[in-house]
């Protein structure tokens, strides 16, 4: 039940805003909105010349499973590129249960989410911005 | 005289409904409404009994049939104080706006206007935006008041000797907001401009008496109104049906067809291509009927009743906020809110553990949400099979959400 839903862990990386702001010169910028629900997700990020996150920033208008989502990406982007993005990305489905396997951290705080399918694409949005950002 | 509420709700078997331990606290009535056993009777007599397929079979299911569907555009009409033949049966509430977009739409020129207001759900806008496409009509705005009226001080200066239609809601489908009818009518007359209201979130509320609003539109939805998925209302003016060329072609909806040429039947048939929803149809009627078996005045200040209730107790719980009338006069019990510091989604995710049922969001109504500079509302909307204790569980979780969640 939704109870469980907003879990300790959950709460906690959506109050730690970490990430949260713009950046002042980004090398990218990428804005992604759910229709469904009207969340929407603005990520900055500072890319080096070898393709790898070296500052990251979001804005997002939505829920708190989104802010958390948000804040944990902001957390591990960092010296990542896209390929490590999308390594990320596998880790949120397997935590939403959507793929096979155990999800690593930050992303196994997830794992509540699993059982309500209507707000996985709150976590998945800014992935879905990042990706967009580093394309 | 007081209402009996016990009695409405024994009519509704899942309201008995017991999910995970809790009992269904159903506040989700704008969204879709729940439905009495007389109709779920219905549908199931017809489909026990009555099957089959309606105005072109000779055989006793048929006509059984055929007499069942025509029987609730009769009891549809009844409910709306107008003559069945002016009913015509659509697929819900939105296609009947589109039938009209589409169909009166034909009528129209590039430059006519057509005017809307800033609270319309999005069914009752972009359907114009697609004909303003088509046809190059173009759209004017009313603006929204504070409170989330619709400004009618501003109809004056936004009416032209183009506007040819205002299509409005009749109550808000976020703020609950009533419009005041007799004034757009009246405004509507002064540059002959047509009148459409959307009764979606009227409907549900007790029979209407169409000829004294002076409207020449009306619609809604089967669904909201205690009745099947699958079936709407479009009622109009006769000799506007009349004028108005088909919108899709089909069975049911021809006199004569030929490979040169086809005439139409006239309305309704004209607008009913192909088989209808009949179940359904079937289904809604008998929901007028019930509807019509209430005590109105009495179930709407049981309504209003809670409204009360709900404002007094969200008042209590620190950063909450109504948008829409503070005042229960001229508004229904559709109640949006927000809570300072958590999303709506959050809110209502978080009643869903109290066994609430709300909803949350936009509302298909985006441009409202642009003028509030608003992510979304959590919406209350009543049903009068709701009790104090569907309140008292809502409240009890916004309080848990707000102490929680931010």
């Amino acid at each position: 039940m939704s109870d469980e839903l907003y879990q300790e862990r959950i709460v906690a990386l959506a109050k730690a805003k970490t990430g949260a702001g713009k950046l002042a010169q980004p090398t990218k910028t990428a804005r992604r909105d759910n229709p469904l629900c009207g969340d929407r997700v603005i990520i900055d990020v500072k890319v080096d010349d070898t393709g790898k996150i070296a500052e990251i920033g979001h804005q997002v208008r939505g829920c708190l499973l989104c802010q958390a989502s948000a804040s944990a990406l902001s957390s591990i982007a960092i010296g990542k590129d896209a390929a490590g993005i999308a390594e990320i990305r596998h880790d949120a489905e397997r935590a939403l249960g959507r793929e096979e396997g155990a999800a690593h951290e930050p992303y196994a705080a997830f794992a509540p989410v699993a059982a309500h399918k209507s707000r996985q694409e709150c976590v998945l949005l800014p992935l879905e911005a990042l990706k967009d950002a580093l394309s | 005289m007081s209402f009996d509420v016990a009695g409405v709700r024994r009519q509704f078997p899942i309201l008995s409904e017991i999910i995970d331990g809790r009992p269904i606290h159903y506040l989700d009535n704008g969204a879709s409404a729940q439905t009495p056993l007389a109709v779920i009777d219905a549908v199931r007599s017809y489909e026990t009994t009555s099957r089959a397929n309606v105005l072109r079979g000779v055989h006793r299911l048929a006509e059984r049939a055929t007499e069942l569907y025509e029987n609730a555009r009769a009891d549809v009409a009844t409910f709306l104080g107008v003559q069945p033949m002016e009913i015509v049966f659509t697929g819900g509430c939105t296609a009947a706006i589109n039938l009209v977009a589409y169909s009166y739409g034909q009528l129209l020129k590039a430059g006519d206007r057509i005017l809307l207001s800033e609270l319309e759900h999005h069914s009752n806008i972009v359907p114009w935006q697609l004909l303003r496409q088509r046809s190059g009509i173009e759209i004017d705005m009313i603006p929204v008041t504070p409170d989330g009226r619709i400004d009618l001080a501003l109809l004056p200066k936004l009416l032209t000797p183009r506007t040819k239609l205002i299509s409005l809601a009749h109550i808000s489908n976020v703020t609950g907001a009533l419009l005041d009818v007799n004034a757009v009518v009246a405004a509507a007359k002064t540059v002959g401009a047509k009148v459409m209201l959307d009764g979606a979130q009227r409907a549900p509320h007790g029979p209407l008496d169409l000829p004294a609003l002076g409207v020449d539109f009306y619609v809604f939805a089967g669904h909201k109104a205690y009745g099947p998925n699958g079936v709407g209302v479009l009622w109009a003016k006769p000799e506007l049906l009349d004028a108005m060329p088909p919108f899709m072609g089909g069975g049911s909806m021809i006199g004569r067809v030929t490979f040169a040429e086809t005439t139409w039947a006239p309305a309704p048939r004209r607008f009913e291509a192909g088989t209808p929803p009949i179940g359904p149809a079937i289904g809604l009627g008998t929901a007028c009927n019930w509807m019509r078996g209430l005590d109105w005045t009495a179930a709407h200040d049981h309504e209003m009743g809670l409204v009360q209730r709900l404002m007094d107790g969200l008042q209590k719980i620190d950063g909450t906020e109504i948008l829409g009338p503070a005042s229960l006069q001229n508004r229904y019990p559709v109640v949006s809110f927000m809570l300072d510091g958590v999303h709506p989604h959050d809110v209502a995710q978080t009643l869903d553990a109290f066994g609430v049922a709300v909803r949350a969001g936009h509302h298909c109504a985006q441009p409202l949400m642009d003028r509030f500079d608003l992510d979304g509302t959590t919406r209350v909307s009543i049903a009068p099979y709701n009790d104090n204790s569907d309140i008292d569980a809502l409240l009890t979780g916004v309080a848990h959400a707000a102490k929680t969640l931010r």
